[in-house]
C-alpha cells in the first residue's frame, strides 16, 4: 500500500515537471509580450507586474504586420490546396498499385537539405523575375507540403478496404470515378491530418520564404526575425508577434490534436 | 468511352504524374544543378563565367578549417541532441504510458512544442539566455551558481543550442513511442506477471525490446531533422559568436546567400547530404538487427 503511495507520487511529480517545463517558455513569452520595455530587463527579472497592451497596439497597429499575416495566410492555404490536388491522385495510386519506389522518390525530398534545390530556384527565380512573388514562394512551400500529403495519404488509403471502390467498378463506374465518390469522401480524416500538418509545417518555414519573398511576399517568420536583427530589441513587441504567430497554429493543434498525432507519429510506428 | 477506357488503363501513370512532374522540375533537376555546380568554381558576383574544375571545389573546401569545424559540429550536435531526446523523451513515455486522468491535457502539452514556430522559439529562448536580463542566469545566480554566456559565448553556444532542440523535440520521441507501446500486444506482460516477474524485469526484457523498433525509427527522423537544424541556430546566432556554432546547413547558406560563392556552396550542401544519407541508412540497418 505504502509503495503505491510512493509511486504514485513519483508519477504525478514527473507529469507535473514535463507539464511545467513544456509550458514555461510559452508562459514568458506571453507574460513578456504583456510587459513594458523596463519590465523586460529589469534584473532580477521580474514575475509580478502590471500588463499593459502597449506591445500589441503597437505591433498590430502597422499595416505592415496584417500584411504579413496575409501572407503567411494566402501562402498556406495555396500551397496545401495545390499539393491535395496533385498528392491525393499519387498517394491512392501508391496505395493501390503498391509503387514503392514511387513513394521512396517523393520522399527523398525529406533527406535532401533545404538548400540545396533553394539555391537552384533563387537563381532561376532571379533571372525569371520571380523574386518577392507569390508564385515562387507556393512553389517552394510546396515542396514542403507535398511531402506531407503523399506520406499521410497513401499510408490512409492503404487502410480503406480495396471492396470499397471494387464494388463501385463492379457496378461500371470507372476507378478515377470509384476514387473521385467513394474514397475520397471516406478520406475526411486523412485529409484533415495531411490538411493541418502540412499548413503548419508551411505556416512555420523560415528558410525558404527568407530566400526567396523580400518585402511583398514577406511572411511571419521573416517578419519576426527582422524585429530583432535590429540593434536594439525591442523585446516587448517582439514577444507579441512571437505570440501572434504561434497562436493560429496552436489553435489548429487543439481543435485537431487527435489529427496531428497520428500525422506525426505515422509512419513511425510499425503498423 | 474510349477516352475513360484510355484513362483507366494508364491509371497507375496518370494519377501521380503530376506530383511526380512537379518534384522533377523543383527537387530533382535542382539538385542534380547542384551537385553539377559542385564540379565548378562558380561565383554568382564575380562576373566570371562558371568553369568546370573537377574536384577542385571539393579540394579547397576540405581545406578550410572552417568546413571541419563545421562538419565536427553538425555531427556532435545531432548526436548530442538526439540521444538527450531519445532518452528523456523514452523515459516520458514509459511513464505516460497508462491511463489516468488528464491524459490527453499531458499530450496536448506535448503538441504545442512540435507545432511552435522554430524561427518565435528561438527569440524567446534568445530572450532566456540574454546574459544580463535573462532568465537563465537569474536561475543560476538564485541557485549560488556563477553566470554564463549562453549562446554569447564562443563555448557554451552549442550546449545552449542543443537545450533548445531538446525542448522543442523530445515531445516527437515521447509521442511516437507511446503510439509505438499503445500497440504491444499485452499478452507476454501477462505471462511475466503469472511468472512473478518484476516490474524492472518487465521493463529490461519485454518493453523496452518490442518497442525498440519505433524508438529507433524515431531516432532515425530526429538525426535526418537535427543535420540539417537550420532555423533555430540561424535565428539565435547565425553561426556565432565567430564561427563557433556554424554547422554544414549554416555554412552552406552562407556560402550561397552571403557569399554567392555557388560552387564551394555545393560541395558543403553535397557533404550534408551525404551525412544525412549515411546516418538514415546506418540506423535503418540497426533497425533491420533489432527485429526478432
Amino acid at each position: 500500500m505504502k509503495r503505491g503511495i510512493i509511486a504514485r507520487s513519483a508519477f504525478l511529480t514527473i507529469v507535473i515537471l514535463a507539464a511545467l517545463v513544456l509550458l514555461f517558455p510559452f508562459f514568458w513569452m506571453l507574460s513578456s509580450s504583456f510587459k513594458t520595455q523596463v519590465d523586460i530587463i529589469s534584473w532580477p527579472p521580474k514575475f509580478l507586474f502590471s500588463p499593459t497592451l502597449q506591445n500589441y497596439q503597437r505591433v498590430f497597429g502597422e499595416q505592415d504586420f496584417l500584411r504579413y499575416f496575409l501572407n503567411s495566410t494566402i501562402i498556406g492555404i495555396s500551397s496545401v490546396g495545390v499539393s491535395l490536388v496533385l498528392g491525393l491522385p499519387a498517394a491512392y495510386s501508391i496505395a493501390r498499385f503498391s509503387q514503392k519506389r514511387l513513394s521512396v522518390f517523393i520522399l527523398v525530398a525529406r533527406l535532401m537539405p533545404g538548400i540545396s534545390f533553394l539555391m537552384p530556384w533563387y537563381i532561376i527565380f532571379s533571372r525569371l523575375g520571380l523574386m518577392d512573388s507569390y508564385t515562387a514562394l507556393i512553389l517552394s512551400h510546396m515542396l514542403i507540403a507535398l511531402p506531407v500529403v503523399v506520406w499521410i495519404m497513401s499510408s490512409y488509403f492503404a487502410s480503406v478496404p480495396r471492396e470499397m471502390e471494387e464494388s463501385a467498378m463492379v457496378d461500371g463506374a470507372t476507378r478515377q470515378r470509384a476514387f473521385m465518390s467513394i474514397i475520397l469522401p471516406l478520406s475526411g480524416p486523412g485529409i484533415v491530418t495531411a490538411t493541418t500538418l502540412s499548413f503548419i509545417f508551411s505556416w512555420n518555414n523560415f528558410m525558404f520564404s527568407q530566400v526567396l519573398s523580400m518585402e511583398r511576399t514577406k511572411t511571419l517568420p521573416i517578419a519576426v526575425y527582422n524585429f530583432v536583427s535590429y540593434a536594439e530589441v525591442d523585446w516587448g513587441a517582439v514577444m507579441a508577434v512571437a505570440v501572434a504567430i504561434m497562436t493560429p497554429a496552436i489553435i489548429l493543434t487543439m481543435i485537431f490534436q487527435k489529427y496531428v498525432v497520428k500525422g506525426l507519429t505515422m509512419g513511425a510506428v510499425k503498423g | 468511352m474510349i477516352r475513360t477506357g484510355f484513362v483507366e488503363r494508364n491509371l497507375r501513370i496518370l494519377f501521380p504524374l503530376p506530383a511526380v512532374a512537379f518534384v522533377m522540375v523543383m527537387m530533382l533537376f535542382p539538385v542534380l544543378y547542384t551537385l553539377f555546380l559542385s564540379f565548378t568554381n562558380w561565383n554568382l558576383t564575380s562576373g566570371m563565367p562558371l568553369k568546370w574544375v573537377w574536384l577542385r571545389s571539393y579540394g579547397r573546401v576540405f581545406a578550410e578549417p572552417r568546413f571541419l569545424e563545421a562538419l565536427g559540429r553538425t555531427i556532435v550536435f545531432t548526436l548530442s541532441a538526439v540521444t538527450l531526446e531519445t532518452f528523456l523523451g523514452t523515459t516520458v513515455a514509459l511513464v505516460l504510458n497508462r491511463e489516468f486522468a488528464g491524459k490527453g491535457l499531458v499530450k496536448l502539452l506535448l503538441l504545442l512544442p512540435l507545432v511552435a514556430t522554430p524561427v518565435a522559439v528561438g527569440i524567446v529562448f534568445n530572450l532566456f539566455y540574454d546574459p544580463t536580463i535573462g532568465l537563465a542566469n537569474w536561475v543560476l545566480t538564485s541557485l549560488g551558481l556563477a553566470k554564463s554566456n549562453w549562446v554569447s559565448g564562443a563555448s557554451t553556444v552549442l550546449p545552449s543550442l542543443i537545450l533548445v532542440d531538446v525542448w522543442q523535440w523530445t515531445p516527437m520521441i515521447s509521442l511516437i513511442v507511446l503510439a509505438g507501446l499503445a500497440g504491444l500486444s499485452a499478452e507476454p506482460y501477462e505471462s511475466a506477471r503469472v511468472d512473478g516477474a518484476t516490474e524492472a524485469q518487465i521493463l529490461r526484457l519485454i518493453t523496452l525490446p518490442m518497442a525498440m523498433p519505433t524508438i529507433i525509427t524515431a531516432m532515425t527522423l530526429r538525426t535526418v531533422d537535427g543535420l540539417k537544424t537550420f532555423d533555430i541556430i540561424y535565428a539565435m546566432t547565425g553561426g556565432g559568436p565567430g564561427y563557433a556554432s556554424e554547422t554544414l546547413n549554416i555554412l552552406g547558406y552562407k556560402y550561397s546567400f552571403e557569399y554567392f560563392r555557388m560552387g564551394q556552396s555545393s560541395v558543403v550542401l553535397v557533404v550534408l547530404f551525404l551525412v544525412v544519407l549515411a546516418a538514415s541508412l546506418g540506423i535503418m540497418k540497426l533497425r533491420g538487427q533489432s527485429e526478432f
